[in-house]
């Protein structure tokens, strides 16, 4: 395996190629916040809380750092002002949703524990939607029984119709789930384990 | 029909179809695009028919159904050729009279004729009508000549000889040497060269390579690409063949949404076409080159124009974008290097190769060259597609073009660039369109999607109107689009309804500067230009609604009608048009409105003659900031 050799927040960095920002400086000991990156699974960028600031051909530019892979001469700044900025709107967005749940850890990093933004009715769930349930299921288990449906804000996770099937009842999808092994999540999977399982409705 | 299996054969079967054809043969070309099958122009298609039958004249002349024409306002559109007469709004009755007068005697049908406005002048000829006369019709020119379901038609006009020389005369490089020279960039938003698109895939080391038509259009009030897929689809073809020949790719995909039916049965139809001529298929004209390509019918969601999330889709996963620090071009479908471009910027393709890169660099701008159609629409006295060398201002596309601002009013902004592009104001009128021009004013050329609006538009509810709309086409996969649009369109309704404070602007303006900075896809990061652009060009108009005024008079929470009892003449009449009995009054006693009852639908303003009701904006502002 080739190593590459990459500044991050000024400190030099060997990292194996094919590996990604995060991963580079999980390893040299510098710490970014992430609610949906699992090392065991596809990067999936969603949360965009490991935003990071490069600096390439002299022009700065903010990416994922789950995502970007690492090159060799790269410059990383994972503290700026922008990179802040970021972070601290996504708690508040988060906090909006919900009072509990792995963001809250975040946000106290960044001194928030309230947020500017309107609360949304019914906050019932500390889901971020960042999917690890889902993608891990898929991905490592290879059953595909949790999903996503719906789109924008009425996305949510669900049960795969016919789940029942498929789940081996492993219950490793609330191992994984940062938000606190979030409770429809726990009812899906007892669902499923007291059949009869009511299958999932478009109307819903 | 025969396959042909050379360029010598296509060519001669090319001769033989223009001598066929009597340019001097009467033919009535009838639009039937979107808008004026709209407005029944099937209907009219079918009176033609029968009056021709009637009169014996089946033979005598050619009807043809062709593509859109572009001047949708006027539609249905029908020309006679050779005369070149131009007849807008035809009804079916209509076609009686322009029989008699056109056909039999060679006379224009006065009453049917476009009439300029400003003149009143009765303009005969298409070509001398002004919506014709100052665009440059480079890419739609053709829709107008052909019927897009004959493929015929297109070998006629000159059709396919692009892909001929292609394939005869040069080589991959050279084709992809030509594109990189006439700077060609995509015409679906970004603006990204295809040059260089097109040799990124070309060099990335994986095999099987793709190439891909994006025809998801979904910016509302924008058709450019459905005008042409459904009005000179081989045009499009034509380009993807080519551009997969300089890429190396065996297989395409012309991804389409499922709304435009018309759109999936012509691109089926050119293809089956393009198939039976030996044009898509193995070994093309003998030249050892086999492409194929399939139609993808879109499900319907916004972002799957999104060229990862279209991808997914094509894989047969949901369409959601993916992060794309490896660019598609690169790792795109089944992770093999696939180049996408959008229909417009495959339909310039031929145009580059038959005419050469410098010809095609000669129009437009050094940076922006060629030309752009846009959809104009809003505001304008002329709305219909229009195509202009880019760098023509923005003065001359809404005043030459569009014909200017209707009853008078005067221009207030112009929206480029599809929802999540932003609002130019009327200070910028001469602004040469470009990519890079548009940018830097803080919108984009996006899509081609060109709103104007009058004085009586409010920038607010217009802000407030496009993020409600990307909000719910958000695909709700990251949470700077997912949530932060939720946040901003609440702050926005706040806004609009006199709720908001100054705080709440500037977290606002926070926020959106964040989703821009922070969203996975381009529709979450281009989806605050409406908002950082009105704020930036409106700011005072986001004051006032802080202030409880609407000064545009749209927000319903912050206006009120009244009925002025000096002008009233107690006719009745809105408090019979009144939906909800507001409305109260007697025989010669000037009426009232209940502002209790009244839910601001405008109908009693639209209905009363005497100018008596008045729409007044301002109130007292009692709600308190809760938190």
């Amino acid at each position: 395996m080739t190593n590459v050799f990459l500044t991050i927040d000024g400190k030099a960095v060997q990292a194996e190629e094919g590996t990604n920002l995060l991963q580079a400086a999980k390893k040299a000991g510098i710490n970014i916040p992430t609610l949906c990156h699992h090392d065991k699974l596809e990067p999936y960028g969603a949360c965009r809380f490991c935003m990071v600031e490069i600096e390439k051909n002299n022009r700065k530019k903010l990416v994922a750092s789950c995502c970007y892979p690492v090159e060799n001469g790269l410059t990383v700044n994972t503290k700026t002002e922008n990179v802040d900025k970021i972070r601290r709107i996504l708690s508040e967005l988060l906090l909006s949703i919900s009072p509990s749940g792995a963001h809250v850890d975040i946000a106290k990093q960044y001194g928030i524990t309230e947020s500017r933004f309107k609360q949304t009715e019914n906050p019932d769930s500390p889901c971020s939607l960042c999917g690890l349930c889902v993608r891990y299921c898929a991905e490592i288990k290879k059953k595909h029984a949790v999903c996503f449906v719906g789109r924008g804000i009425d996305r949510t996770i669900a049960l795969v119709p016919g789940a029942s099937d498929t789940c081996s009842s492993c219950r490793e999808c609330l191992d994984i789930c940062d938000a606190g092994k979030i409770t429809y999540l726990v009812d899906m999977v007892q669902e499923i384990s007291c059949p009869p399982l009511r299958p999932f409705d478009r109307s819903d | 029909m025969t396959k042909f299996s050379s360029a010598k054969e296509l060519e001669q079967y090319r001769q033989k179809l223009q001598e066929q054809r009597d340019t001097k043969k009467t033919c009535i070309s009838i639009c039937s695009g979107t808008g004026c099958h709209a407005y029944a122009s099937e209907k009219v298609v079918a009176a033609f028919e029968e009056q021709l039958k009637k009169q014996n004249l089946t033979n005598m002349v050619d009807m043809k159904r062709t593509g859109c024409h572009g001047f949708c306002e006027k539609g249905p559109i029908v020309v006679i050729h050779p005369h070149n007469y131009c007849y807008v709004k035809v009804k079916p009755e209509d076609a009686a009279e322009i029989i008699d007068q056109t056909i039999q005697r060679g006379k224009p049908v006065e009453r049917l004729l476009y009439t300029e406005p400003k003149t009143e002048k009765k303009i005969t000829l298409e070509t001398d009508i002004p919506f014709y006369k100052n665009q440059t019709r480079l890419i739609l020119g053709n829709n107008r000549k052909l019927d897009p379901k004959s493929i015929d038609d297109y070998i006629a006009l000159s059709g396919y000889k692009a892909l001929i020389k292609t394939l005869t005369k040069m080589t991959p490089q050279q084709v992809l040497d030509e594109v990189k020279k006439a700077n060609l960039r995509g015409r679906g938003g970004g603006g990204f060269p295809a040059g260089r698109k097109w040799e990124t895939t070309k060099n990335a080391p994986a095999e099987p390579k793709y190439v891909i038509v994006n025809c998801d259009e979904g910016d509302p009030g924008a058709y450019m690409d459905r005008s042409l897929m459904e009005g000179n689809p081989h045009s499009v073809l034509e380009g993807l063949i080519i551009g997969a020949y300089a890429i190396g790719a065996h297989e395409g995909f012309v991804y389409v949404r499922q709304e435009y039916p018309l759109a999936v049965e012509n691109t089926e139809n050119a293809i089956r076409q393009a198939e039976e001529y030996g044009l898509l298929g193995k070994n093309i004209l003998g030249s050892g080159f086999d492409f194929t390509i399939k139609v993808h019918r879109g499900a319907g969601a916004f972002v799957s124009g999104e060229s990862s999330a279209l991808m997914s889709a094509i894989e047969g996963h949901v369409g959601e974008p993916r992060p794309k620090y490896i660019h598609t071009a690169v790792s795109g479908v089944w992770n093999k290097p696939t180049c996408l471009n959008n229909v417009e910027t495959w339909a310039n393709v031929p145009f580059i190769i038959n005419n050469g890169a410098q010809w095609f660099a000669s129009m437009g701008t050094p940076n922006s060259t060629g030309t752009k159609i846009f959809s104009l629409v809003g505001n304008v006295n002329n709305t219909g597609l229009v195509e202009v060398p880019m760098g023509i201002t923005l003065r001359e596309i809404i005043y030459d073009i569009g014909g200017g601002i209707p009853n008078g009013k005067r221009l207030k902004a112009v929206q480029t660039g599809g929802p999540s592009g932003g609002c130019i104001p009327e200070k910028y009128l001469d602004l040469p369109v470009d990519f890079d021009e548009l940018y830097n004013v803080g919108s984009m050329m996006g899509s081609g999607g060109m709103i104007v609006m009058d004085e009586d538009t409010c920038m607010v509810d217009i802000a407030r109107y496009f993020v409600n709309f990307l909000s719910s086409e958000s695909c709700g996969k990251c949470i700077p689009c997912r949530e932060g649009l939720r946040q901003m369109s609440r702050i926005l309704n706040d806004v609009s309804q006199g709720k908001a404070f100054e705080e709440d602007i500037e977290l606002l303006e926070e926020l959106a500067e964040v989703v821009q900075m922070s969203a996975l896809c381009a529709l979450g990061q281009s989806a605050p230009n409406p908002v950082l652009s009105t704020l930036k060009y409106f700011r005072d108009e986001y004051d006032a609604h802080l202030r409880g005024e609407c000064p545009a008079k749209v927000c319903k929470a912050l206006i009120n009608y009244s009925i002025d009892p000096a002008k009233c003449k107690a006719c009745g009449l809105c408090l019979k048009n009144c939906p909800v009995e507001a409305i109260t009054g007697e025989k010669k006693k000037p009426h009232k409105i209940n502002s209790e009852l009244c839910i601001k639908c405008g109908n009693c303003l639209d209905v009363c003659k005497f100018n008596a009701v008045i729409k007044t904006t301002g109130k007292q502002k009692t709600a308190k900031k809760v938190n």
